[in-house]
């Protein structure tokens, strides 16, 4: 390819989008298909829909804001204080396992790519014991400290290696000045991180937004019932109103497009960070 | 917020040799400290779990349970009557069909679509990062999207299908209980493939140009030169990509509980979704929890022979 002339290559090129473009329009389709129904007028039954929004409709919506709205704000909260938690715990032991030289780092490595292992429904099934028996069922906490459980092994590894390449003169340097342990870390190594602290928490957020498992499990009330959750059981009996669905599905898919069209920048730093370490 | 310095620096003790080591105990101590409530949870919410299932697989741990707070030691007998079980069988057999087909479909087109990225081209960016949102958005949201595409009357697949014309039949993709599985596979092959694709792209930005240059030197181009350059090296990637597949696949539950809820007639059930259906349908939790160890006993067979045989092909 590099032996091509610049005039073949620049046809080529064309060539090569024109492919491309048709390889993702097949692996969005279902995306199509899901902003499209979403528009199409509901309550009609599981009729066939049509191909094309040609009169978009926003009943849908409508109905998807009444049924679920509430499970959309649950899973907003539950999310954003899976975020603080994760980065909470993940942060600190990220520096030390980065820059500390500690007897158990390897240890802990070992624990996080064992935890990789673990299926939920394993790790829901104990939970729900204790839960029963802490009063942690049906409540935001709960959730939110079981959702972290896919954050924050992520989020050590993502920091982790952002912060093996903050120089160890930086910190040196910190500490000769008089700062201690805690000082260094949070207003040398924090500022710093900001970048792969961005990237751990939008990742973070994701997770939790998409939990299913955990919301199934450890909720039996609607309660705390998030927007997977209100999700499921729509398509869990007979279907009537399939706009109502899909608008559920493309408001729940939110996040992700925001993550892949604003936060891309922070996307490729943390995969950089991870590259470069 | 100086709880963890002042002893570092603070503690000054007259006999020379005693405060150093004192001080980096205590130093040390302050560092692990860093970690403590990381190591924690972790161990709250993996290490606990996975003890807790150990014992619960050798109980009674019913509903009652809860209400009465026993749970009767009963020995081997949740095992014998989950591997007696003519679910357990076929939930074996869906497992290891489930991941097979999946990273079998996930890696090569994946890889395939790696190799097309490689060139470049006007807006490859852009197409690219638009190629990971089938792996972004929520499991449960492809679920409800492909259930109505997948559906026999109106879905979109069949309405396709039957414009062309190859044939005027209308498959029942999630009802029979011939299809529903291969239906299952071909869905999560499609969330995959924006996950193998973007870690093997990766992989393959890694490889220098000098080397397919050379490679082209000696006559080796196309097919070739992927033979023996591009392959080659990316062998520790496809590693990565191939066992954190195969352990992420065999955990999946809820594409399948989305899309068929592992019906019809058991036909997509498979030890996640059969671990679920015990504890959480039936409310046999020991039952659940045997079946839950089994699958990990078959997540850590796979991975200790894979690493094996991995070993081995690099020493041999």
């Amino acid at each position: 390819m590099t032996t091509a002339s610049s005039g073949r290559r620049g046809r080529r090129g064309w060539g090569s989008t024109a492919v491309a473009v048709l390889l993702v329009a097949v692996m969005l389709f279902p995306v199509y298909w899901m902003l499209n129904v979403s528009l199409q007028p509901g309550g009609g039954g599981a009729v066939a829909s049509p191909w094309l929004p040609l009169h978009p409709d926003v009943s849908g919506y409508a109905k998807a804001l009444r049924d679920q709205g509430s499970h959309l704000l649950t899973s907003l909260v539950v999310s954003l204080g899976s975020v603080v938690v994760s980065l909470v715990l993940a942060t600190p032991a990220a520096y030390a396992l980065a820059q500390f030289r500690l007897r158990f780092t390897d240890a802990f490595l070992l624990g996080i790519l064992v935890s990789q292992m673990v299926p939920g429904i394993v790790v829901a099934n104990a939970l729900y014991g204790v839960y029963s028996d802490l009063g942690l069922l049906n409540s935001l906490p709960g959730l939110v400290l079981a959702d972290s459980s896919a954050g924050i092994p992520f989020a050590v590894l993502v920091l982790r290696a952002f912060m093996a390449t903050v120089p160890g003169e930086v910190v040196e340097a910190a500490r000769v000045d008089g700062a201690g342990e805690l000082r260094t870390f949070w207003s040398v190594v924090v500022p710093m991180s900001r970048n792969a602290l961005v990237t751990a928490g939008l990742f973070t957020f994701l997770f939790t937004w998409s939990d299913f498992l955990f919301a199934l499990t450890l909720t039996t009330t609607d309660d705390v019932r998030p927007v997977t959750l209100g999700l499921y059981q729509y398509i869990g009996s007979y279907v009537q109103d399939w706009s109502a669905v899909m608008a559920t599905a493309v408001l729940a898919s939110l996040p992700a497009v925001v993550l892949l069209l604003v936060a891309q920048k922070y996307v490729a730093a943390g995969a950089t960070a991870g590259a470069l370490k | 917020m100086n709880a963890l310095e002042t002893p570092v620096g603070g503690r000054t003790v007259p006999a020379p040799r005693p405060p150093l080591r004192t001080g980096r105990r205590v130093q040390h101590l302050g560092r692990a400290l860093f970690v403590a409530p990381a190591a924690l949870y972790m161990l709250a919410f993996y290490g606990y779990p996975l003890v807790k299932n150990l014992v619960m697989g050798f109980q009674e741990y019913t509903t009652r349970t809860f209400f009465t707070g026993e749970a009767p030691w009963v020995g081997l007998a949740n095992y014998e009557q989950v591997l007696g079980s003519p679910i357990f069988g076929k939930s074996l057999v869906n497992t290891f069909l489930f991941t097979a087909g999946s990273i079998l479909g996930q890696f090569s087109l994946g890889l395939a679509l790696a190799v097309f990225f490689r060139r470049t081209f006007p807006g490859a960016g852009v197409l690219r990062s638009l190629l990971l949102l089938p792996w972004l958005i929520p499991l449960i949201v492809s679920g409800a999207v492909w259930k109505w595409i997948l559906d026999q009357d109106n879905g979109a697949l069949n309405r396709m299908l039957r414009a062309t014309p190859l044939t005027d039949a209308r498959p029942g993709w999630l009802t029979s209980t011939t299809l529903a599985l291969a239906a299952v596979v071909m869905v999560n092959i499609w969330i995959g493939i924006p996950f193998n694709a973007t870690i093997l792209f990766g992989g393959l930005q890694d490889i220098p140009d000098e080397l397919y240059e050379a490679a082209a030197l000696d006559g080796a181009t196309g097919w070739r030169a992927f033979r023996y350059v591009t392959w080659p090296l990316l062998r520790p990637v496809v590693n990565v990509v191939l066992v954190l597949g195969v352990v992420y696949t065999l955990k999946v539950l809820d594409i399948i509980l989305g899309l068929t809820k592992g019906g019809p007639a058991n036909a997509t059930q498979t030890l996640a979704t059969q671990a679920y259906q015990l504890s959480f349908v039936e409310f046999d939790f020991g039952q659940g929890a045997a079946t839950g160890n089994l699958l990990i006993l078959v997540s850590l067979l796979f991975a200790v022979l894979y690493l094996r045989l991995s070993r081995q092909r690099a020493e041999g």
